[in-house]
């Protein structure tokens, strides 16, 4: 253990030189600027999840948060008539996290919609699984993403004397404290905004997406490839009223199609053709007797105005910590959406890194130490490396139309979906 | 006096390593023997225990205890070394202010040669921290041990009185070292928080008891009666300087067999994860000799309980084994004591404690001076 840290330590030295977002000051004296315990580096959804997180824990009741947000305040007054493209599949796991803090209840007074099955095939066979629960538990939950970040701010400004939250304010610099304790050099992060103003932390959480500015400056090597494939995200209108509660999802070579379920009445699906898709690995129970082979609703047309494209890739950090960083979210670990894994895993990070801050808060430990750090990372990278794994070995496999591939993995689907067990440990897993 | 120790009465018994060869570079043949004499109110005490590790690399390990004036005959291979006595009343031993003042800077670094005291925070700030709260019937969230007041004796570098601030308590830690001082002031002047909840002194116990008399809510004396000279006078003073019913917190090294090999041959010798020199064997404190002390002294052990600490994992764990780490919880009887006074010896005193059901009848040995 001892050996490993003081690997890190050294690379964070020679990252210092070579990355023009950092310098590695001396600060003699304390400095006067604000410090904060937690400052979290980006307000998207798992940012402003994390700062919630931490601001509503019983152990941070005295300590001062600190969130960081690029863009400007979004508002939203009222809900459109219209849906938004941009959603997100919460899963059981991440609905409790929301919950916790009283997010989720904002968000059932607005808009979601719950699904309860799954049905996946392949094109080129007639392999089919389908996920389904028998309690009557929902699988997941479609939510507009608009919808998560108001309820996330609301419940920030109810906790607005622990947590502050600064809009339209970028880090352009970030000064890490020199490796070996110093008798006259600030222990803390420096924080320099596009303003001007600086801040100090005993803990920086960098959330701020795919091209983390935070994991940059601490130059965390980054292993990460482009897929050669966009997503399109469009709403849809079915042909027909049905009970609108099954998200469906076929693997063609050229991507897979997926339809999430939203209303009844006009129902809204979005199209993901994203490389080859993983199928939603959430567990499922065993399923009935008469699993009859739903046939997915018929499309009757495209809202206008909605199609969406957006770039997929993938990418996983070499470590999630540094003394006195971490990094949540898509800084971390960036997946291809075919399993609909991306934002619960960002959620998945705040549970860990809250508990284990929780804990060490009421230690009395200083927030930036490694040793509660390494056992989120620990935690996280076990479970987050297995998902990008098979995340990414799904999108590669169902990409092809080689038989002797074709027929492994219809065998596979048709294994996998013969056992629920196997079934069941898949949805556990993913619905975490 | 030594009742319950694991150590034979007589004779002694052999323990014979055989290292690896090729260290004749190395300039680690120690040849220790001390004798240490302890002066208290009751008797003498005279210890000699030669250690004897020549380069055939076989240890022959003796232990004599002699009481008064009986001389043991020493048998050794080389020549011995005796600790000079010490008659003066302090507790502080100059020997292990030497010793720490050369680590003074060293204290912060969580790698370093202190990290097993770094992550033995994590079972004794739990440990205070849990046994302080069952005194407090409502504790804020976020500063449970807020309104306490915490004396830190043998603070160090402070790193046990940080956390401690952390959770809301008044800390006061003091440390016969300057050095060690300066390095936790300067540490806990980048916090404003703690800045202001931590306090630290250079003096050593004796020196603030008449100004502190009954004025803590705890007192922590962690890994330190290990290194103090006079054990009776210091527990004395740990007592003097807590409120009726405060707590009493020590964690320290139990004199056993096993403690010396494990504790000074392989800790400090062999592995490095101690600095050498900074443990001596015959200071270590049984749990069952400090219990007695501090029951005489008034305060009754609630609480005993063993730490062991894994090299490799670098973590400690709680342990029902007391027979190398242990911590102890003692908490002063809740009679209402004299303001503090130097000598108590008046029979007006004794007769009035007597009379409370609740004394422990020992406890008038200690108003003697």
């Amino acid at each position: 253990m001892a050996a490993r840290l003081v690997s890190r330590c050294g690379v964070v030295g020679a990252a210092a030189y070579s990355s023009p977002l950092v310098s590695c000051r001396r600060w003699s004296g304390a400095s006067t600027d604000p410090v904060y315990d937690v400052v979290v580096s980006g307000g998207g959804l798992v940012g402003a999840a994390m700062a919630c997180a931490l601001g509503y824990d019983i152990h941070f009741h005295d300590k001062k948060i600190l969130l960081l947000e690029a863009g400007p305040k979004k508002v939203l007054e009222k809900l459109s008539e219209t849906y938004s493209n941009r959603v997100s599949s919460i899963s059981p796991g991440s609905a409790t996290l929301l919950s916790s803090f009283g997010a989720w209840d904002h968000i059932c007074n607005m808009r979601y919609r719950a699904f309860r099955r799954m049905q996946v095939w392949d094109a080129c066979s007639e392999a089919l699984i389908m996920f389904d629960k028998d309690n009557l538990d929902d699988m997941g939950y479609i939510v507009e993403n608009d919808v998560i970040m108001h309820a996330l701010t609301k419940q920030l400004e109810a906790v607005s004397d622990q947590v502050t939250v600064l809009y339209r304010s970028k880090a352009i610099r970030y000064t890490w404290p020199c490796p070996f304790p110093m008798a006259d050099s600030s222990p803390w992060v420096h924080i320099t905004l596009g303003d001007g103003s600086t801040f100090q932390t005993k803990l920086l959480i960098g959330a701020d997406g795919h091209n983390s500015g935070v994991r940059q400056a601490a130059g965390i090597q980054n292993v990460s490839w482009n897929y050669d494939q966009s997503a399109v995200v469009a709403t849809l209108h079915l042909s027909e009223a049905t009970e609108n509660n099954v998200a469906w999802q076929r693997f063609l070579p050229s991507g897979p199609i997926a339809l999430l379920p939203w209303s009844d009445a006009d129902h809204t699906d979005f199209i993901d053709t994203a490389g080859a898709m993983l199928q939603y690995a959430v567990g499922l129970l065993k399923p009935t007797k008469v699993s009859a082979r739903q046939l997915p609703p018929s499309v009757a047309r495209v809202d206008a105005k909605s199609r969406v494209l957006f770039p997929l890739g993938l990418g996983h950090a070499a470590e999630y910590v540094r003394p006195r960083v971490a990094l949540i979210g898509d800084a971390a670990h960036r997946v291809h959406p075919l399993a609909g894994q991306g934002v619960n895993m960002g959620f998945g990070d705040i549970s860990s890194l809250a508990h284990h801050l929780s804990t060490a808060a009421f230690n009395g430990k200083d927030l930036g130490s490694m040793s509660h750090l390494t056992g989120y990372e620990t935690e996280r990278q076990r479970h987050n490396t297995a998902l990008l794994a098979a995340t990414d070995l799904l999108k590669r496999l169902y990409s092809t139309s080689a038989a002797p591939l074709v027929l492994l993995r219809t065998w596979g689907l048709q294994a996998t979906n013969a056992v629920s067990p196997l079934k069941e440990q898949i949805m556990a897993f993913a619905s975490k | 006096m030594w009742g319950g120790g694991k150590l034979g009465s007589s004779g002694g018994w052999f323990l014979r390593v055989l290292g690896p060869g090729g260290r004749n570079t190395k300039a680690a043949r120690h040849l220790i023997s001390s004798a240490v004499y302890v002066k208290n109110q009751l008797s003498w005490i005279l210890q000699i225990k030669p250690r004897v590790f020549n380069e055939y690399r076989t240890m022959w390990f003796k232990s004599y205890r002699t009481t008064f004036s009986c001389l043991n005959r020493i048998k050794s291979f080389r020549y011995r070394w005796a600790r000079l006595y010490s008659t003066s009343q302090t507790t502080v031993d100059s020997g292990e202010v030497k010793t720490f003042l050369a680590l003074a800077h060293k204290w912060w670094d969580e790698q370093g040669i202190y990290a097993p005291l770094h992550s033995m925070n994590d079972l004794r700030v739990p440990f205070i921290r849990d046994n302080l709260l069952k005194t407090i019937p409502n504790h804020q969230p976020g500063k449970p041990l807020f309104g306490m007041k915490i004396l830190d004796v043998g603070c160090g570098g402070g790193l046990l009185t940080e956390p401690l601030g952390r959770l809301g308590a008044s800390v006061i830690g003091i440390d016969p070292v300057d050095e060690n001082i300066k390095t936790a002031q300067c540490h806990k002047s980048f916090d404003p928080v703690l800045d202001k909840r931590i306090e630290y002194r250079v003096c050593s116990l004796e020196e603030i008891v008449e100004e502190t008399a009954e004025t803590f809510d705890a007192v922590v004396a962690s890994e330190v009666v290990e290194h103090v000279i006079d054990l009776e006078t210091f527990l004395q003073c740990c007592c003097q300087v807590l409120k009726p019913s405060g707590s009493l917190f020590i964690t320290t090294i139990n004199k056993t067999q096993l403690s010396y090999a494990l504790g000074i041959v392989f800790s400090e010798q062999i592995a490095g994860i101690v600095p050498k020199g900074t443990h001596t064997w015959e200071k270590f404190v049984s749990p069952e000799t400090l219990e007695s002390i501090l029951e005489s002294n008034g305060l009754s052990v609630q609480t005993v309980v063993g730490m062991l600490y894994n090299p490799f994992s670098g973590y400690w764990h709680w342990s029902e084994n007391t027979s190398l780490n242990y911590a102890a919880h003692a908490v002063k009887s809740g009679v209402q004591e004299h303001p503090m006074s130097a000598e108590f010896a008046f029979k007006g005193e004794t007769e009035e404690l007597q009379a409370n059901a609740r004394t422990n009848p020992a406890v008038h040995e200690e108003l003697k001076k």
